[in-house]
């Protein structure tokens, strides 16, 4: 009895990364590599797209040497389709395609979003949380519903990273390890809270309007000496985060679930965390949520997510392996999580496939 | 109004925890109500909390009363605590609309139940909105059926305000709609016969169905990078 095996590939965004993950969600390698921009800049998708294919083959070796693995052990390949920028993603679309043809492999086309939500349930455990879903280029509140990833919530604008990124522009912050946590670790030192717009509609929130607000406020103030950069974080962060808690309670009490699962860039944020795992406990369900390694876009998530389609019976054919900038995460049939599905691809229940 | 002599007055009985707020069941002056008392999030920054709490208490009074005088019915309302944060009104009898959807979901659809839930809910949202009133957050939850009468009871005015740009109308639309997806896929169409019905109603239902297909699109596109 082997375990099955697959090669995952996301290069949605600013980071490339190539994952090794068997069918229990068992990591055997995550290598990862992030495109840094200098301070109060952000990255462009030209050269986002180069920074990802200097980096690919490299990551390639040293996934499956770490993984202690050669190609003919792997079962399928799996990249991300989208939604992310074209250019990067492009990179990882050509990449699958080759290795495909080249090693002979079946590839599985994968949504970033549903491998966000996915590698968070393996990892933590979650059975069937409502998933709030924060990066740089999503903010939604997810449950899963008749056969699918529902959105209930999501931002009518700009994402809550984008607003904290744009930000830290602002106030000229590092972009290494990312602007978000530099955001974190000055917003510990605030101690006045500011008075900002708070925008929540229904279950949706919206942030540009408090994004414009701060950033022709700030230069003010912090000119005047009201207040200093770490109140702003600290102010920022208390506004947009206590929306996201808000809009994440809405959506359980509307469709009875208690436990949450954070999951997405921003997810890995302490105070974040901190915040949802009060309101839950005041509902008394828990809070379900990843550190830096899984919360921040890498390949593990998007092979484990594209192996469960494949164990499935879910391949996508070579001609229809492109790729696309809008990819909503409800038109993803998750088959997977239908418990009468039959498995197919010669896979057991438990996880393990016949020696072919 | 029936009475009800064996429940003591003031006594409270725990019907629902909202999302912000405890709803109980309990009797004023003789009559039926509803306690809905928003309780303070210990998530959120004190200065924040007491902000919106104070903010949605009085939205909620006042928005709640605007619209009985637009002709959309709404629990009438008894009586504002401004100090312990609670809200006394009508006890208003009847299944939510969701509870009733999902049901057709299971049992099949029973059409003309459909037409005269849609038709009324839109009509009451194009009530409000020419008033320029939004309720803010409308969702299958905040609508009650009262039975014996099957009028339809708009509830949880919480997040309402007064306007009369067509943005906010069709965002106030396009919240509905993405509830109704989200949470009742099986009953395809109940937008467009709700939509039908607010056209009818809303004199200024041009200028909002134009924003609400800007809207839509801008929806689209929070599809990005991640």
């Amino acid at each position: 009895m082997k375990q099955m095996i697959a090669l995952g590939f996301e290069g949605s965004a600013n980071k490339i990364g190539v994952g090794v993950v068997t069918l229990d969600g068992t990591i055997l390698s995550n290598p990862r590599h992030t495109y840094i921009t200098p301070p109060g800049q952000g990255f462009l998708p030209r050269e986002t797209a180069q920074h990802h294919l200097q980096h690919v083959l490299p990551l390639i070796k040293s996934a499956l040497e770490t993984a202690k693995i050669t190609h003919d052990d792997i079962d399928c390949l799996c990249y991300t389709k989208g939604p992310g920028m074209g250019a990067p993603l492009q990179v990882a679309a050509v990449v699958v395609r080759i290795l495909s043809q080249l090693w002979k492999k079946p590839i599985v086309a994968v949504n970033h979003c549903v491998a966000h939500i996915e590698m968070g349930r393996v990892v933590t455990g979650a059975d069937d949380p409502v998933v709030l879903y924060v990066s740089g280029g999503n903010t939604q509140v997810i449950a899963y519903s008749e056969g699918r990833y529902r959105i209930f919530g999501e931002t009518i604008d700009i994402a809550v990273g984008n607003c904290l990124d744009r930000f830290a522009r602002v106030l000229t912050l590092s972009n290494d390890p990312s602007p978000g946590y530099n955001i974190e670790q000055l917003a510990k030192k605030g101690e006045q809270f500011i008075d900002l717009p708070y925008v929540v509609k229904g279950m949706d929130v919206s942030f540009s309007g408090i994004l414009s607000y701060i950033e022709a406020s700030a230069v003010e103030k912090l000119k005047n000496n009201e207040c200093t950069p770490a109140d702003l974080c600290y102010s920022l962060q208390e506004t947009v985060f206590a929306m996201l808690v808000e809009i994440t309670e809405r959506a359980m009490a509307h469709c009875d679930k208690k436990d949450v699962l954070i999951v997405g860039g921003v997810g890995c944020n302490e105070r974040l965390q901190e915040m949802m795992r009060i309101m839950c406990s005041e509902r008394g369900g828990n809070l379900f949520a990843t550190d830096d390694r899984y919360c921040i876009d890498n390949g593990a998530m998007i092979a484990y997510t594209g192996l469960l389609a494949y164990a499935h019976g879910m391949t996508t054919p070579l001609d229809e392996t492109t790729f696309t900038q809008r990819f909503r995460t409800d038109e993803v049939l998750a088959i997977w999580r239908d418990k009468n599905a039959p498995s197919v691809n010669g896979v057991h229940q438990d996880g393990t496939c016949e020696q072919l | 109004m029936e009475t009800k002599k064996d429940a003591q007055d003031g006594s409270l009985i725990l019907l629902k925890q909202g999302a912000e707020a405890r709803v109980f069941e309990s009797t004023f002056v003789g009559r039926k109500s509803i306690v809905k008392e928003r309780f303070s999030k210990k998530y959120r920054h004190p200065t924040l909390d007491s902000k919106l709490t104070v903010k949605r208490l009085n939205a909620e009074a006042r928005c709640m009363t605007k619209a009985r005088r637009l002709g959309v019915q709404t629990p009438a309302l008894y009586f504002v605590d401004s100090v312990l944060y609670t809200l006394t009104i009508e006890y208003v009898e009847g299944p939510a609309v969701k509870d009733v959807l999902l049901e057709f979901g299971l049992h099949g659809v029973v059409e003309e139940k459909m037409d005269d839930i849609t038709s009324q809910i839109g009509n009451a949202i194009g009530k409000l909105h020419d008033g320029g009133l939004i309720h803010g957050d409308l969702t299958t939850s905040n609508m009650l059926i009262q039975s014996g009468t099957n009028k339809l009871v708009l509830i949880d005015f919480g997040l309402s305000f007064t306007s009369t740009l067509p943005e906010d109308k069709a965002v106030d639309l396009y919240v509905l709609e993405r509830a109704l997806l989200s949470m009742h896929s099986s009953c395809s169409n109940v937008m467009d016969k709700i939509l039908a019905a607010y056209r009818k109603s809303s004199k200024q239902w041009s200028s909002t169905m134009n924003k609400l297909a800007q809207v839509r699109q801008r929806g689209r596109k929070r599809t990005m990078v991640g």
